[in-house]
């Protein structure tokens, strides 16, 4: 746990709404390492979505700076932004986000015809146990299913993080845990950073590092000195 | 990007209902501007084909007796390619069991050979014998009245003298395209009719041996028609020449002209109309369909796609569809072109028709209607791609509304709360809801002006026939009369009031600009024949100085007060100047009327008249058409009945096809629009109306929200499609405005209500549609996956 992927300094993230302002992030200071499996748990509105997103380059900082490797996302505009996610990060969001008119099959092309090397859409569907089912459309398809679907078209670029929103936030606990299953596999397999947002307590535990988050800000950071599999789990 | 463009498929498939009706917008305007403009030129490309294989003469003159010898003389004025010198009368006709007379343009065709000019197509049977007076060639218009084939027989009075003639061919020409009778406003087949019979003949009962009573000259190429007239008139003048004239005044050429003039007309403003609404309705609808796609967006984003390939993917899509709809509205253009060309071609006797290929068109519709479709995926992809994906992602954020009223008002008494969210809904997105309305608006307007034709063409009819022209008969004479014969006609069975009218022709002229018409003089106290102002009022014809159509003084560009120069193109031949002392309104042709007795001393004669109009016991009008039909000095009789029938029917082609398919085409656009309105609100709002189907509303309740929006901006948005339609109908009459025949703007409360009855049945046509999705609207997948 040498090399960072992520480093973070006095990042701050303010948005407008109406005539109020919101401190969604406030001088954040964090270092993330590669391989590591991070969760962060908090409540509503603390600051972990608005954090993960910036460093998914999905939204812009406000202040701050913010380095993957060398690399200083917070300086990039817009076209530089699409290629670091096309190259470097995978998602997986809480509502799965597949595109309805493609098959789980398609939705994972979707990314590997954009990416350099990219594993075959096949492969990445075996990673999370779905080759059987991989030409059915989401429709067709149990939440928990639609979400490995996610999870198999995040990791089919290859990238070094995979971030992930909530991943089990609309699904069982039997489900949760197969998707649990899933991103662990994928972080042991690939060596893959893995960043996950919950509000479930209880998968901190498979965690390398938790950050507990309030008020736009980290407030505790809880290192587990064993992690528990997936099949350990109580929901 | 293969899998983009399976999602593209898919997505077109999804939303087949809806791309299909934006395709159908768009297949609207396309459709529009290729049938009309298409047939237009067809028919344009027909006439000149026919005037060029049939050698159409340039030039026509009149003469009461002129030697064979001028024809040399004619042939060596400068410009002159051609001449054809013929006998041409007008002979009172008697058919077999009709009891109506008819009059017969008799026109001589040379013994061997066919004419120089204005050559015939024979439909079927063949020329007239030499020197047979018993044998004629009839028009085919004429002929399919009557049922006459080769071998009928008819009478006519041929100076003064009753003969039968056998009908040996039938035929066309290209100098009776139009073949309207002396008196008549429109063609009547039935009542007018050309006869070629040998000239020999002819010759011979009109004692007109190596003589000729007209011509007709084709000119080269870049000749001076004026020259060749002045000339010719000079050539003439001894031989009672009467003005000659050009095809201008060429009665045939000018109702063809005028005709596809009116169909040029609206080919050059309804279809941009047509074309500008659709590509505005279909670049709105696309913009909302785009935005709604906001997530998917986003996601694309997040996964790394470039903002280029996701806006080359949304184009993509609403190129296919605007392709879709180039496809369906090239297609049904060039049918429907192909189908009014064939009409029209029918309506004017053609012998053939030249159908002209346009790709220009197809250019010009398949074009702007591909960049009205990419400006309204742009607009919205402009918003949705400036956009940081994870704030695309989530759908937007609520708008803020705001309270209509104080806070301590409440409207709960008075509007329930679906009723406030339909207007806070509407007052939140402002421009939408006004772009909204102003597309139904427009789908108003067009039908207006898709429909206002027929009010239009009625105002004229009551205008002429029951106020201005309002005799039952108008008999002209063969050669100008004393003005006893007024009362010889007067005395005719079943006559109730006669007045006489005599038309002088002239060439009236203010400055450069001159035209040829005819003057008539009335009685002062004139009751059958009025004029009528700008007020609809009859008014008294000044005794001194000249009335003119104002649409005539409007070309001259002279007013009321300010004098004309007039040569007098019969008698004396004097040129005159003569103060314009009154305007009159109406709308066919051009015209100058005088005091009869003004006109008489002005002509420097006793008051003679050309014609008289009578107005008829209905009862006994058989009786009086035998009388007529009696009389050798009678050349024709003009029925208003039969006109007004004749105009009808002739109106008909242009108002009731071309309207008709105008306003098919306009409520196709309507309901594209209107169905797109409510399909795209129902997904813009799914979320909202399945929590409220959650809290307990029925599907009636919530349709009612979704549609109730609808209905009140398709109401409001009636009043103002009105104001549209009414602008957009003027632009069309001012276009159409012409010498020949012009109209009064009149839009009836009718058409309005009948436009609008089409917008709205439109809009209760999408309801049930969207019905049926509401009743589909699925409460758990819709609450479930999006936040």
């Amino acid at each position: 746990m040498s090399d960072t992927v992520f480093t973070a300094k006095a990042l701050t993230k303010t948005y407008v709404s109406g005539e109020t302002q919101v401190l969604a992030l406030r001088t954040v200071d964090l270092e993330i390492f590669a391989g590591e499996v991070v969760v962060l748990l908090g409540p509503s509105g603390s600051g972990k979505s608005t954090l993960l997103n910036i460093m998914g380059g999905l939204d812009h900082a406000t202040s701050g700076q913010l380095f993957f490797s060398d690399l200083e996302l917070t300086n990039l505009d817009d076209r530089g932004l699409t290629a670091y996610r096309r190259q470097h990060v995978g998602f997986v969001f809480q509502f799965y986000n597949l595109i309805p008119s493609l098959t789980a099959y398609e939705n994972v092309a979707l990314v590997t015809e954009i990416s350099d090397h990219p594993m075959r859409p096949d492969e990445a569907l075996a990673l999370v146990g779905l080759e059987a089912r991989m030409h059915h459309f989401p429709a067709q398809l149990s939440g928990g299913e639609q979400q490995r679907v996610a999870i198999a078209r995040a990791i089919a670029k290859r990238p070094e993080v995979l971030l992930c929103d909530e991943p089990t936030g609309a699904l069982d606990s039997k489900t949760g845990i197969r998707v649990i299953e899933a991103l662990l596999g994928i972080n042991a397999q690939l060596g893959t950073t893995v960043l996950i947002i919950t509000h479930n307590a209880s998968i901190q535990d498979v965690a390398d590092r938790v950050l507990f988050f309030a008020d736009g800000q980290i407030s505790r950071i809880h290192k587990n000195e064993t992690r528990r599999t997936s099949a350990e789990l109580v929901w | 990007m293969r899998t983009l463009d399976i999602k593209l498929f898919r997505d077109l498939i999804r939303l087949w209902a809806q791309a299909l009706a934006i395709a159908l917008v768009i297949a609207g305007g396309v459709a529009t501007l290729i049938l009309a403009v298409g047939s237009y030129r067809s028919l344009d490309e027909t006439r000149a084909a026919y005037y060029e294989r049939y050698r159409f003469a340039d030039v026509f003159a009149a003469a009461r007796r002129a030697p064979r010898t001028l024809v040399g003389q004619i042939a060596e004025i400068p410009g002159v390619a051609g001449v054809d010198a013929r006998i041409v009368k007008l002979a009172l006709l008697d058919i077999p069991n009709y009891s109506e007379p008819a009059t017969g343009q008799v026109i001589s065709l040379p013994e061997i050979g066919e004419p120089a000019l204005n050559q015939l197509y024979m439909r079927e049977g063949r020329a007239p014998e030499p020197g047979r007076v018993d044998e004629a060639v009839v028009n085919e218009g004429f002929a399919k009245a009557h049922g006459f084939t080769p071998g009928s027989r008819f009478s006519a009075i041929l100076n003064g003298r009753k003969r039968e003639l056998v009908v040996v061919g039938i035929a066309l020409s290209p100098e009776f395209i139009y073949a309207v009778g002396p008196g008549d406003i429109m063609p009547d087949d039935r009542r007018f009719g050309i006869i070629w019979m040998s000239e020999r003949a002819l010759a011979s009962v009109y004692d007109l041996d190596d003589a000729f009573s007209s011509v007709a000259v084709k000119l080269l190429r870049g000749a001076s028609e004026r020259d060749v007239i002045m000339r010719l008139d000079a050539i003439l003048d001894r031989y009672g020449g009467r003005a000659a004239y050009g095809r201008k005044d060429q009665t045939s050429h000018a109702w063809l002209d005028h005709e596809l003039d009116m169909l040029s007309n609206m080919s050059r403003t309804l279809p941009p109309i047509f074309l500008l609404v659709s590509a505005f309705l279909v670049n709105l609808t696309l913009t909302r369909l785009v935005a709604l796609e906001r997530e998917q967006i986003g996601l694309m984003k997040a996964l790394g796609y470039r903002n280029v390939s996701i806006v080359t993917h949304y184009l993509k899509f609403v190129m296919v569809i605007a392709a879709i709809g180039i496809v369906i509205g090239a297609a049904t253009g060039t049918w429907l072109g192909i189908r009014i060309t064939n009409l029209f071609g029918d309506f004017f006797h053609f012998p053939f028709l030249v159908f002209t290929e346009s790709p220009d068109l197809y250019v010009v519709a398949a074009a702007l209607s591909l960049i009205a479709a990419a400006i309204g995926a742009l607009r919205a992809l402009r918003e949705v791609v400036r956009l940081a994906p994870a704030v695309a992602m989530q759908p937007p954020a609520p708008p803020r509304f705001r309270r209509l009223l104080p806070a301590d008002f409440t409207l709960d008494k008075f509007a329930s709360q679906p009723t406030m969210m339909m207007l806070r809904n509407i007052m939140r997105h402002p421009v939408r809801s006004s772009f909204t309305m102003l597309g139904m608006a427009l789908a108003t307007a067009i039908l207006v002006v898709s429909l206002f034709t027929r009010d239009t063409m009625e105002e004229l009819i009551d205008v002429t026939f029951f106020l201005a022209d309002r005799q039952d008969a108008t008999v002209s004479f063969v050669e100008k009369r004393p003005q006893d014969v007024v009362m010889q006609i007067a005395r005719l069975p079943g006559v109730l009031a006669a007045e006489p009218s005599r038309e002088v022709p002239v060439r009236i002229r203010s400055g450069t600009i001159e035209r040829r018409i005819v003057i008539s003089g009335r009685p002062l106290n004139a009751d059958l024949n009025r004029i009528i102002d700008a007020d609809l009022r009859p008014v008294v014809l000044p005794d001194t100085g000249l009335a003119l159509s104002s649409m005539l003084a409007q070309v001259l560009g002279v007013e009321l007060g300010q004098s004309v120069e007039i040569d007098l193109l019969e008698g004396t031949r004097r040129t005159v100047s003569l103060p314009v002392t009154a305007l009159i309104e109406d709308y066919f042709g051009i015209r100058g009327m005088m005091d009869a007795d003004a006109l008489a001393r002005l002509m420097r004669e006793a008051p003679t008249v050309n014609s008289v109009n009578v107005s008829l016991d209905g009862s006994a009008r058989d009786m009086f058409y035998a009388a007529v039909k009696g009389m050798p000095v009678v050349s024709g009789l003009a029925l208003q009945r039969v006109s007004l029938a004749n105009f009808r029917e002739a109106i008909a082609l242009l108002v009731t096809t071309m309207a008709g398919i105008y306003t098919g085409l306009a409520a196709v656009i309507a309901f594209g629009v209107v169905y797109n309105s409510a399909r795209i609100s129902l997904s813009e709002r799914a979320r909202e109306l399945a929590s409220l189907r959650v809290l307990g509303f029925t599907r009636g309740e919530v349709l009612r929200i979704l549609l109730l929006e609808l209905a009140v901006l398709t109401l409001l948005a009636q009043p103002p499609g009105w104001v549209m339609g009414y602008g957009l109908a003027w632009i069309m009459q001012t276009n159409l405005a012409g010498e020949l025949m012009r109209v009064r703007l009149v839009v009836e409360q009718p058409t309005y209500v009948f436009a609008s009855a089409i917008v709205i049945a439109a809009a209760v046509l999408s309801a049930l549609v969207v019905r049926r999705r509401i009743n589909k609207l699925d409460l758990v997948t819709v609450l479930k996956t999006r936040d």
